[in-house]
């Protein structure tokens, strides 16, 4: 079985952010980058997979330079070739623009399954695996937690809304996207890490892989939102602030 | 290319349809939109039968409803419900369409409006103008940033709102006409196979009528750290919850989450621990009458919801508060 894991580079949870000057992006010389934690488990379920029933893992992603470490990291967790999409300017285009990329640099490959995170923990907009299947011309399902393959086809289990589930099935190929925290991450292993420096890594310019079509959405401004409600910060040292919650929790909230 | 077409969602269960209460906040969204531009406000349910959601869509104040029906959308597939709406939109030509962000809209409306050759501007919490056109507020990071989103160009442009951020009890009464709209479906063109819904577990923690809830996240660090939270809960007489991440790692059981996964509170007293507030933890916990939050990143998105804070190391502050409330309640 062949499988495609599209992942995306954002920056580290608990980032301190700044906006840019310009106000469109933020400050990027300030931040640490690491893999998006939702496709750090859609790569777990294609290793997994692979480990059943055998075939290659596919690392799939679109950035600049920098994304090269958490690409590496991928290969030293146990995937065995990367595709990189090289682009400086990712930000300007819309999901449409970003899924084009990415199912115009494995349209060839003709994947067995392509799995990704169900959403990015940066822009968050949760499409890019749903528009890259209908793009691909295949069927897809989202917020998965536990897939099966059979011969040519797939069981997933979809989360859905208020504690539900269900079981779909669809032919292969076929697109998923994964939910955060449905197994139990592996850490890449020495030996792991030493194997990947040798693994392919094919570079591709994003300029060469689809005519750039021009955006119909466009992130005109970021800003760090103003506070709606008006929090009462209770100072002083962890005693005197804990004093200070009990109090109100007797006397203004009643609740002790 | 004329209107706001707002595509409401019901389920049928136990032969009664149920709406997804998001549906009518989205309605809200579409009726601000469809004011602000001066374009008339129309909305859809799709369904094997819909006949009776969209007569009771119709005594809202929309222009008109359109009850897409087919047998082969008797239960939800992205194929199915993307065909028949994308022969709706091509139909009326509306300039907005507008979808509440659930689950099932994040599974078919990126897809759809990829059909049109657009991006579904996704979770829109806010909506102003500058100019003309509309701008789309998103937030982005967890919620710790905003974004401003505008559509260009002469499609159809498609977003999808946030479960509680626009109010469901804005949208004024009327009567419209209901009209029937027939879909060509062709079984073989739906390719995936939907089971029956089901819940693991009957829930035996009913956290929804809890008075006092502390609720614990990755703050916390490792799961035994959990009884200094569990410790703090027994001395207020308050239910242990938890955010997401901690029940994914079993920390918890499932029941004890809250979020958009999870149940939605509404306790007197809502105290998150170590929590930071991504926007699907808040859709479950936004409705509690007072929130404190104790965290030690000052710019975490719970202080947005919170009444009361205390910016600090949970280590120090939980076993303190604890002793606390135990003094307060002893005298």
């Amino acid at each position: 079985m062949k499988i495609i894991v599209a992942v995306k580079q954002v920056p580290v949870r608990d980032s301190v952010i700044h906006v840019d000057s310009a106000g469109k992006w933020l400050e990027e010389q300030d931040l640490s980058f690491e893999i998006n934690e939702p496709d750090a488990y859609a790569l777990e379920a294609a290793l997994l997979l692979k480990e059943k029933h055998g075939g290659e893992v596919v690392v799939l992603c679109a950035g600049p330079e920098r994304a090269g470490p958490t690409i590496r990291e991928a290969l030293a967790k146990g995937a065995d070739r990367a595709i990189h999409i090289q682009s400086d300017d990712l930000v300007k285009l819309d999901t449409l623009g970003v899924a084009r990329l990415l199912a115009a640099a494995i349209a060839a490959e003709k994947a067995d399954l392509i799995l990704t995170g169900l959403q990015s923990d940066d822009l968050g907009l949760g499409q890019t695996g749903v528009v890259m299947a209908e793009l691909l011309g295949i069927p897809h399902a989202t917020i998965v937690m536990e897939v099966e393959a059979r011969d040519g086809f797939i069981r997933v289990k979809r989360e859905l809304e208020d504690g539900w589930f269900q079981w779909v099935e669809m032919p292969m190929p076929a697109l998923l996207t994964i939910q955060s925290g449905i197994s139990k991450l592996r850490y890449a292993t020495l030996m792991g890490i030493k194997k990947a420096k040798t693994k392919e890594v094919r570079r591709l310019p994003a300029d060469q892989l689809a005519a750039p079509s021009a955006a119909t959405v466009s992130l005109d401004r970021v800003y760090l939102p103003h506070r709606k409600k008006e929090t009462h910060i209770l100072g002083g040292s962890p005693a005197e602030a804990a004093a200070k919650l009990a109090d109100v929790l007797k006397f203004e909230v009643r609740v002790l | 290319m004329n209107g706001v077409l707002v595509v409401l969602e019901y389920r049928v269960h136990n032969s009664q349809p149920v709406w997804n209460r998001m549906s009518w906040e989205a309605l809200s969204a579409g009726q601000d939109l469809a004011g602000r531009i001066g374009q008339p406000l129309v909305a859809a349910v799709a369904g094997e039968s819909p006949a009776v959601p969209a007569a009771e869509l119709a005594l809202r104040n929309v222009a008109r409803v359109y009850a897409v029906e087919h047998e082969l959308l008797a239960s939800y597939t992205a194929d199915g419900l993307t065909l028949a709406l994308e022969q709706l939109v091509h139909s009326i030509q509306p300039s907005y369409v507008v979808f509440p962000h659930t689950y099932q809209a994040r599974d078919f409306a990126p897809k759809l409006a990829a059909r049109f050759e657009q991006t579904l501007i996704a979770d829109v919490v806010g909506l102003h103008f500058d100019g003309p056109r509309p701008v789309f507020v998103r937030q982005l990071l967890q919620g710790k940033l905003n974004a401003d989103y505008r559509h260009s160009g002469d499609g159809a442009c498609f977003i999808s709102t946030q479960a509680g951020a626009f109010r469901p009890d804005k949208v004024a009464s009327g009567s419209c006409q209901v009209e029937v709209f027939r879909p060509q479906l062709d079984a073989a063109k739906i390719r995936s196979k939907p089971g029956e819904r089901f819940r693991l577990s009957e829930q035996t923690v009913d956290l929804t009528s809890a008075p006092l809830i502390v609720s614990v996240g990755r703050g916390i660090k490792e799961k035994d750290n959990i009884p200094l939270v569990q410790e703090l809960a027994s001395a207020m007489g308050a239910e242990l919850a938890a955010s997401r991440p901690i029940c994914d790692n079993g920390w918890l059981p499932m029941e004890r989450q809250v979020g958009s996964s999870g149940q939605s509170v509404s306790p007197k007293v809502y105290i998150a621990v170590g929590i930071s507030g991504a926007i699907q933890h808040l859709v479950g916990m936004k409705g509690s009458k007072a929130v404190v939050a104790i965290n030690k990143d000052e710019n975490a998105p719970i202080f947005e919801v919170a009444d009361y804070g205390i910016v600090g190391d949970l280590f120090e502050v939980v076993p303190a508060l604890t002793a606390a409330v135990r003094k307060a309640k002893g005298a």
